[in-house]
């Protein structure tokens, strides 16, 4: 099983840079909201492992709501985040970018502040690498080779299963599946169908993984006493903000909304980019890191294998602190409209989401930290939208499959290979196609 | 509890006006907007409230931005109207693909509903058999003449109860809970038909127990006033159907037996021509029954019309015990790969008001043709709801146009679905239908069967709101004509 990893780059923009930057990276693009595979800055598709990739201007246009709690606004400068998820190793990856995309990369970075002609790339992204507090991945070990190869197996069997819907074919299950299987067997002999074994689980990864998977909750069982102690009083100092931390969430105008729109929808799956500050204070900072912590743990070892608690339309999704924790971006790929997106959200996980976003300056007022928020819909909705960031670059190696969609294919092919033994098996594996 | 205002509402909302079986739709804009006030000051807008027996003839004004605008209504109140029915049902390239409507369907090729056709108002006209002639002598009185250009004229027709491919229309509806709000804030354990009227008028709380924004307004001692109570979104789609190449592609499809084309015709639509759903079935309602019992859809394909438009999911599937739904909650209970796809259906229902139009074709006819009938007919879709984006859009565009709904290789919804690239769904003519024995059949090629040919978002208002965007400034949003009823916001 080939892991997979996340990388972001994040540099402030020279000032006065932001608009030739932008339209920099808007050449990139082949219809809006979709990278050209093959633009000359990075050829996104010329990197196998590669997932998603962005790049991002991060002009945040709520820097003013902090006044709303009586603290000044930080004059930050936009940064450019360029974000990737892909197979393997990160070092690989890098090293394939820098190889491979040097000169436009330069070309973009050339808009960053302390970047110039002598800069040597590869050092100066590793120097503006940003640590990710929370990568989300589908299904850890889905490859992008995996999902095409699946995607091809799955074509072929629609394409052999040409019967209409009024006549059956005979036979039991079990002789219907076994002559598919049969076929695709031809298929994989004669070079039509490729179907690779999975790699090892490099081990490393392995170790590491098994050491956090134990490790962190010794740490926290260590804690414990110490949690303990502080809840009582971390709880009234929660409860007593949450009563007084003021909502900003006016509705976002047609106008306003426009740029983000425009890149919507275009594909089944869509990309999401949003930043904020969080609430000022340290309460508000330590209880995000820690919420953060915890999700990360549960995404690690527990939300691996296609949901993130009920929702299984996100492929990949990241959160990442900025400016010493004082602001929070969040990049996410999911499949459906946003609306929809945010719907399930709502309906199903707004205690996670109040955990993480309620620390955010201006949500919906919150109880107890998970209740209420949320559930406060349109507001939550404005709230969300306000935050989010027209995304200038967006490339998605598989952009005509659902999750869902992935996770048949993959069922599909382990029937496949590893064969349907009794009537009940192979209908189900039938029911699949 | 915030008690309805049923002499506010209008009558559409809680009525179909099934007794007046004449209906004709007109389409207007306002070209003097003295005339057209007066007139909208006077129409008598039929409410919501019961009498003993259903009236004689019935009207009901709902408007576009472009009749508020013309009105001369405040910009200040607008802006307070949702950004999908400022944008319009065109209004932008990517709800057009999230709604099916490119290619065919794409706005430009439509005949009303955007740009020079957009209408200003809409104006539903009922009358009972023989009655229309006179009602509209009466209501096209001088004002209405010098007030409005008409845009397009709408006729229906009175299929009986069916729509023209021949199938029982209008047998799921929710259960608007006028007087009783069903409990909110908690997870619902169980598909329920009764709805909050939150979710259909304005003003009222909705399934999340909260309320719809609507414009609000200062009223004259400078306190909130609502003019969005008691009024609705009305979603106005003209869908053109192809009765005869429907009833001939299923005839080519099952070497023209009638009686197999109606069966292959029910897997499609999720429901026989008589309304009796493929799963569950008989007994007196046809309109109790979940999906259940069929999860791969062996009995009711998953992509079946009225599956796909109400697929009659809780918000969680029902545990017993606390921990079991506790676990559920965090999504840790093993299940199968698309559990917990679907979104909760409570959030995503829409209120039906739609007529038919054209003359009847019957299957049989349909099937029997031998030369190719040129008549046009299909469906003035109309439906309400208070939220247009989580509402209509989502049903169109998340569950009618996915190419993917619930896990499907790439097909759109079989009646209503465009055929061509539809969002996501490069390959969008297929039709599965899985049986639990066997691989499952599949229609490739399914040709398109509806074609969009108008449409527009409207606001349906609160009578009392009606006339005060009619009357301007001066009147006073917090009274009806009759001058009652005060209407704070809440």
């Amino acid at each position: 099983m080939t892991p997979q990893s996340g990388l972001i780059v994040v540099a402030p923009i020279r000032t006065g840079q932001t608009k030739s930057l932008r339209a920099l990276l808007l050449s990139m693009n082949r219809r809006p909201g979709e990278a050209d595979p093959a633009n000359e800055l990075v050829p996104f598709g010329d990197f196998l492992p590669l997932h998603f990739a962005r790049l991002v201007i991060l002009e945040d246009k709520t820097a003013q709501d902090l006044a709303a709690f009586s603290v000044p606004a930080q004059p930050y400068p936009d940064y450019l985040a360029f974000s990737v998820d892909f197979d393997g190793e990160a070092s690989a990856f890098r090293a394939q970018l820098v190889v491979r995309a040097r000169s436009g990369l330069r070309r973009i970075f050339s808009h960053c502040a302390g970047f110039d002609e002598s800069t040597d790339l590869d050092r100066w992204m590793s120097e503006h690498l940003q640590p990710i507090a929370t990568l989300y991945v589908n299904w850890i070990g889905r490859t992008v080779a995996s999902i095409r190869e699946n995607a091809a197996l799955y074509e072929f069997l629609l394409a052999e299963m040409a019967g209409p819907p009024s006549h059956p074919p005979p036979g039991s299950s079990r002789t219907v599946a076994e002559n598919l299987r049969l076929r695709v067997a031809a298929a994989v002999r004669s070079g039509r169908l490729t179907l690779t074994p999975e790699a090892p689980t490099p081990l490393g990864w392995r170790l590491a993984n098994i050491t956090h998977l134990v490790g962190i909750p010794l740490l926290l069982l260590v804690l414990t006493p110490f949690l303990i102690v502080i809840a009582p009083f971390f709880l009234i100092a929660l409860r007593h903000r949450e009563k007084i931390d003021p909502e900003i969430a006016p509705r976002v105008t047609s106008e306003e909304a426009a740029p983000l729109a425009r890149i919507e929808d275009g594909q089944l799956t869509n990309q999401f980019s949003a930043i904020g500050h969080l609430k000022p204070g340290a309460l508000r900072r330590w209880t995000l890191v820690f919420v953060l912590f915890l999700v990360g743990y549960t995404t690690r070892h527990l939300y691996k294998r296609g949901r993130l608690a009920r929702v299984s339309t996100i492929k990949f999704a990241r959160w990442v602190f900025l400016d010493d924790r004082r602001r929070l971006f969040f990049a996410s790929n999911y499949d459906g409209s946003l609306d929809s997106y945010m719907d399930d959200f709502i309906n199903k996980v707004a205690f996670g989401l109040n955990g993480v976003f309620s620390n955010g300056a201006g949500y919906p007022n919150t109880r107890w930290l998970v209740l209420d928020g949320a559930k406060d819909e349109q507001k939550f909705k404005y709230f969300i939208r306000r935050h989010e960031l027209p995304t200038e670059v967006w490339y998605d190696a598989n952009p005509n499959i659902s999750a869902i969609n992935l996770r048949r294919n993959e069922l599909i092919r382990a029937g496949i290979e590893n064969g349907l033994n009794t009537d009940a098996a192979a209908q189900a594996w039938l029911d699949l196609l | 509890m915030n008690a309805p205002d049923y002499h506010d509402v209008q009558g559409l909302v809680r009525f179909g006006y099934g007794k007046l079986t004449e209906a004709t739709y007109w389409l207007l804009r306002v070209r003097d907007r003295p005339a057209a006030a007066r007139w909208l000051l006077k129409v008598p807008v039929n409410n919501a409230a019961k009498s003993d027996d259903a009236p004689e003839t019935a009207v009901q004004v709902a408007l576009t931005l472009g009749g508020l605008k013309a009105l001369g209504t405040d910009p200040g109140i607008t802006a307070g109207f949702s950004n999908e029915f400022l944008e319009g049902m065109a209004g932008s390239p990517n709800r057009s693909q999230r709604l099916g409507d490119v290619g065919v369907n794409d706005p430009s090729l439509w005949q009303w509903g955007y740009g020079p056709t957009m209408p200003d108002l809409l104006v539903l006209v009922f009358a009972r058999p023989g009655k229309m002639g006179g009602w509209l002598q009466t209501l096209q009185d001088a004002d209405w003449q010098e007030g409005f250009a008409v845009v397009k004229v709408l006729e229906t027709s009175n299929l009986f109860g069916a729509e023209p491919f021949g199938f029982k229309d209008g047998v799921s509806q929710p259960d608007v809970a006028w007087e009783d709000a069903p409990a909110t804030g908690r997870d619902a354990l169980a598909y329920r038909n009764r709805s909050a009227l939150g979710e259909y008028v304005l003003g009222y709380s909705n399934e999340y127990g909260k309320f719809t924004d609507r414009p609000l307004t200062p009223g004259k001692a400078g306190e909130q006033r609502d003019l969005g109570r008691n009024g609705s979104y009305l979603v106005f789609r003209q869908l053109e159907q192809d009765v005869q190449g429907f009833w001939r592609y299923l005839g080519g499809q099952t070497g023209a037996v009638p009686a197999a084309a109606r069966e292959l015709a029910a897997k499609l639509v999720g429901r026989k021509t008589d309304g009796t759903p493929l799963v569950g079935g008989g007994g007196a309602s046809q309109n109790a029954f979940g999906y259940e019992s069929d999860p791969i859809g062996a009995k009711c394909p998953v992509g079946a019309h009225v599956r796909r438009a109400n697929p009659r999911n809780a918000d969680l599937v029902a545990r017993p015990a606390w921990w079991s739904r506790l676990w559920s909650t965090l999504g840790l209970r093993a299940g199968t790969y698309n559990d917990d796809v679907m979104a909760s259906v409570r959030f995503h229902r829409l209120l039906r008001r739609g007529r038919e139009y054209g003359p009847p074709l019957t299957p049989e006819q349909a099937l029997a043709a031998t030369s190719a009938d040129q008549a046009e007919r299909g469906i003035h879709f109309i439906c309400l709801n208070a939220n247009l984006s989580r509402q209509f859009e989502f049903v169109q565009g998340s569950w009618i146009m996915n190419g993917q709904f619930d896990g499907l290789p790439g097909e759109t919804d079989p009646l209503l679905g465009n055929r061509g690239r539809a969002q996501a769904c490069p390959f969008s003519q297929f039709f599965t239908v899985r049986r639990g024995a066997g691989e499952p059949g599949r229609i490739r090629g399914l040709p398109q069967f509806v074609t969009m040919r108008g449409g527009a978002y409207f606001f349906l208002p609160g009578i009392a709101t009606l006339r005060y965007l009619a009357g301007g400034p001066d009147c006073d949003p917090c009274l009806d004509a009759e001058g009652r009823s005060a209407r704070l916001a809440p």
